[in-house]
C-alpha cells in the first residue's frame, strides 16, 4: 500500500485468473485469424499452419472460461448468465458470444476433418474406430460432391468466424473500456488495443507451437510459412505498438487529473512489467523480426530470431493483460495511493494459473494425435544436421492434406 | 384410392392438428403464467404500497464527525460484516493539511482506530463514507446477472441468492463502496439498513452517532430533517463528474476530499 486507498481497496478483486481468461481469448482469436487468412484470403503459404490454428484456438478456448469460472464467488451459479441477462451490463453477453465462437470452431474443424475421420473409422482398429464412426455424426459420404460442399461450407465458417473472433475479444476490451470509474482502464481505445494484441499474441504463438512441433516431430519446417506468419506479426505488432503507447501520450499531454495516478503507476508501481516486459519487449522483438526478414541472414537465424521474437511476444502480452487488470486495480479510486497485490501460491495463486497456461496444450497435444493437423508432403529431416540440409535445400514440397490432397479446407 | 387422403381433406386435418397444436400449449401457458404472475403482482403492488411517497436521503455533517469510530462498529455488528476482515459498509477518513500544502489521508481499520491526533494548527477534519445510493447507479448497470438493483424508494441493493461473485460491480462503483463479502461469497454493500427503515428505525450508524454528524430521512417529505438541510444549507456530493447522481449530501466537504 502506498498512500491512501479507500478501505475496502484492500484485497484486488480480479487477480490472476482474470487476466489469464483475455490472455487465452487472445491467444485464440489470433491464432484463428491466421487460420482464416488461409481460408478466406487465400493465404497460401499458411496452408501448413492452417489446421494447427485451428485445433490450437479450440483447446485454449476449452480453457479460458475455467480460469474464469474458477474465478467466480459463486462458480455453480456461473449460467445465470445466460439464464437472467441483465441487457445493460457489457458482460451479460458473455455466454451467448462465447458459445457462439465455440459452435463455429466446432464446426469448422469437423467439417475440415470430415473426410478423415470417415477414413479413421474406416481404417483404425477397435474402439479408436469406433470413436472416430461417433465423430462422423453418420455423415459418411466423400464423394467429390459432398467434399466439395465441405469445403464451401468450411469457407463460410471461417468468414463468419473473422468478425465472431474479432467480436469475442474486442468485447472483453469493452467490459474493460466501459468502466468510468477505473482511469486506466476506461478508454474507447481498449476494444481495439485488445483485439490487436491478442492478434499478435495468436500468431506469435503459432510461430512458436509450428516451430515446436517440427522439431518435436524431426519435420524440416517450411521456412516461407515461417516467413509469411513472420510478415504480419510484424504489421500487427507495429498497429498494437501503436496504439497502446498512443493511449498513455495522450492522457500524459491531456494531463487530467488523473494523470498523476497514472504516471505513478507506469513509473513506480509496474515499471518492470510496463516499461520491460510490455513495451521493451514489444520494441525487441519487432527489430529482431525485421532482421529475421533480410536476406543477408540464414535461414537458421532467421528461424531463431522469429522464435525468439514469439518468445517474446508471448511474454509481453501475457504482461499486457496483468498491467491492464492487475494495474488498473492498484490505481486507487481516491486517486491517492496504490494498492499491494499479493500473489498466493494456491485458490487464485500461482500455481493454479501455471496449469491453467499449460492444460491448453496439453489438450492440443490430446487433440493432435485425435485430429492430426500436419500435412503431407512434409520432409523428414534430422534436426543434428539442420544447418547444411536448410542451405542446400531450399525447395520447398507442394503441401496436401495429411489424407487426401482434395481436401483443401 | 379410397383410403388416400384428397388434398382438400389432408389440408382441413392439417390445419385442425396445427390450430391444436398451437392453442393447448397457449392454453397450457396462459393457465401457468397466470397463477405465476397473480403472486408477484400481488408481492409488486404490496411494494409499491411500502415506496409510495418515499425517496430516501442522507446528510453526512463533516463538521461534526469527531472521528470516534462508532457507526463503522456498530455498522460491522448490525449487518454481520466481519470484524476481522478489512471490509466496510461504512467506514471515516481523515484529512490532515500540514499547511505545506501536503495532505495526508488515512482511515486505519475504516476508521474504527484512529490514533490521536497531535498538537497542531494543521487543518484536520473527518469525512464518513457509505454508499451513495446512486440515483445512477454504474453497479446496478454492470451486474451481469440482474442481481443488483434499486428500490422504488431508492436504495441499491444486492440478492445474495442472485449474485455470481464475478466481481464486476466492485469494479465500477467509483467510491469503494462494495465489497466481496469473505463468508458469503456474493457482493456486499451499504443498505441504509434497509431491513430498520422499513420498521421505522434509523440506519445503525445514524443511531448511534454521539454528534449528529449523519443525518437519514425521507426526501419527499417536505418536513423531515434531510430535505430541510438539503433546501437550507450549501451541500455537496462525491465525484459529480462521473454522473451517477449521489444521494448523500456533504456539508462541509473540502476541495481535498477523494
Amino acid at each position: 500500500m502506498l498512500g491512501f486507498i479507500y478501505p475496502n481497496e484492500l484485497e484486488i478483486n480480479w487477480g490472476l485468473f482474470i487476466v489469464l481468461y483475455p490472455y487465452l481469448t487472445g491467444l485464440v482469436a489470433g491464432a484463428f485469424i491466421v487460420s482464416s487468412l488461409y481460408h478466406v484470403f487465400g493465404i497460401n503459404k499458411l496452408k501448413p499452419v492452417s489446421r494447427l490454428a485451428l485445433i490450437s484456438a479450440l483447446a485454449l478456448l476449452l480453457v479460458a472460461p475455467m480460469a474464469l469460472i474458477s474465478h467466480l464467488g459463486q462458480p455453480l451459479r456461473a449460467l445465470n448468465l445466460m439464464w437472467t441477462p441483465n441487457l445493460t451490463s457489457a458482460m451479460a453477453g458473455f455466454g451467448y458470444i462465447y458459445s457462439f465462437y465455440l459452435i463455429i470452431v466446432l464446426l469448422e474443424i469437423w467439417f475440415m476433418y470430415r473426410k478423415d475421420l470417415v477414413l479413421f473409422s474406416q481404417t483404425k482398429p477397435g474402439i479408436l474406430g469406433k470413436l472416430y464412426s461417433i465423430l462422423t455424426l453418420g455423415a459418411k459420404d466423400i464423394s467429390e460432391k459432398a467434399l466439395h460442399m465441405d469445403h464451401k461450407i468450411c469457407t463460410m465458417l471461417a468468414i463468419i468466424g473473422i468478425p465472431s473472433a474479432a467480436f469475442l475479444h474486442g468485447y472483453v476490451g469493452f467490459i474493460f473500456g466501459a468502466i468510468k470509474a477505473n482511469p486506466w482502464w476506461s478508454t474507447p481505445l481498449m476494444p481495439v488495443i485488445f483485439l490487436l494484441s491478442a492478434i499478435v499474441s495468436g500468431i506469435a504463438l503459432l510461430i512458436v507451437v509450428y516451430w515446436a512441433t517440427c522439431r518435436i516431430r524431426r519435420i524440416k519446417i517450411d521456412h516461407d510459412c515461417l516467413q509469411t506468419m513472420n510478415k504480419y506479426l510484424v504489421i500487427f505488432l507495429a498497429s498494437a505498438f501503436i496504439l497502446e503507447v498512443l493511449e498513455v501520450i495522450h492522457m500524459g499531454y491531456e494531463s487530467e487529473e488523473n494523470w498523476p495516478a497514472i504516471k505513478g503507476l507506469i513509473t513506480q508501481v509496474i515499471p518492470a512489467s510496463y516499461f520491460g516486459v510490455q513495451i521493451g519487449f514489444m520494441v525487441l522483438s519487432f527489430f529482431l523480426l525485421l532482421m529475421a526478414r533480410s536476406k543477408k541472414v540464414s535461414q537458421l537465424t532467421s528461424r531463431t530470431m522469429s522464435v525468439t521474437s514469439g518468445l517474446m511476444i508471448l511474454a509481453s502480452v501475457l504482461a499486457m493483460r496483468f498491467n491492464v487488470v492487475v494495474g488498473g486495480q492498484l490505481v486507487s479510486k481516491s486517486l491517492a495511493g496504490y494498492s499491494k497485490f499479493h500473489v498466493p501460491l494456491f485458490e487464485e495463486g500461482i500455481i493454479p494459473t501455471i496449469g491453467f497456461l499449460i492444460l491448453p496444450f496439453i489438450i492440443l497435444a490430446v487433440l493432435a494425435q485425435l485430429l492430426p493437423p500436419w500435412m503431407e508432403g512434409e520432409k523428414d529431416y534430422q534436426t543434428t544436421n539442420e544447418t547444411e540440409r536448410v542451405t542446400d535445400d531450399d525447395t520447398v514440397d507442394e503441401w496436401s492434406p495429411a489424407v487426401s490432397s482434395t481436401i483443401d479446407a | 384410392m379410397k383410403n388416400e387422403l384428397t388434398r382438400r381433406q389432408f389440408l382441413g386435418t392439417a390445419c385442425k392438428a396445427l390450430t391444436a397444436g398451437i392453442l393447448i400449449p397457449a392454453a397450457g401457458l396462459s393457465i401457468f403464467s397466470q397463477t405465476s404472475t397473480a403472486g408477484t403482482v400481488t408481492q409488486q403492488a404490496s411494494w409499491e404500497k411500502v415506496w409510495k411517497g418515499k425517496e430516501w436521503g442522507f446528510v453526512v455533517n463533516t463538521e461534526k464527525c469527531i472521528g470516534c469510530g462508532r457507526c463503522v462498529l456498530a455498522c460491522k455488528k448490525e449487518n454481520h460484516v466481519p470484524e476481522d476482515h478489512e471490509v466496510y459498509r461504512t467506514w471515516v477518513e481523515r484529512y490532515v493539511e500540514n499547511g505545506k500544502g501536503e495532505v495526508n489521508i488515512d482511515s486505519p481499520n475504516g476508521g474504527l482506530d484512529f490514533p490521536p491526533l497531535g498538537e497542531t494548527d494543521a487543518k484536520q477534519f473527518f469525512v464518513p463514507k457509505l454508499c451513495n445510493q446512486c440515483h445512477n447507479p454504474p453497479c446496478v448497470q454492470v451486474c451481469p446477472v440482474g442481481a443488483t438493483y434499486k428500490t422504488g424508494d431508492g436504495v441499491v441493493l444486492v440478492d445474495q441468492k442472485r449474485c455470481v461473485g464475478c466481481r464486476y460491480c466492485i469494479q465500477a462503483c467509483p467510491y469503494g463502496a462494495r465489497f466481496l463479502h469473505p463468508k458469503t461469497k456474493v457482493a456486499d454493500k451499504c443498505t441504509w439498513c434497509y431491513h430498520r427503515i422499513q420498521k421505522g428505525m434509523r440506519p445503525a450508524c445514524v443511531t448511534v452517532c454521539p454528534v449528529g454528524a449523519r443525518k437519514f430521512g425521507n426526501l419527499k417529505d417536505q418536513e423531515s430533517e434531510v430535505t430541510k438541510i438539503i433546501e437550507h444549507e450549501r451541500v455537496l456530493t462525491l465525484k459529480r463528474e462521473q454522473g451517477t447522481k449521489p444521494m448523500v449530501f456533504y456539508i462541509g466537504l473540502d476541495e481535498v476530499v477523494v
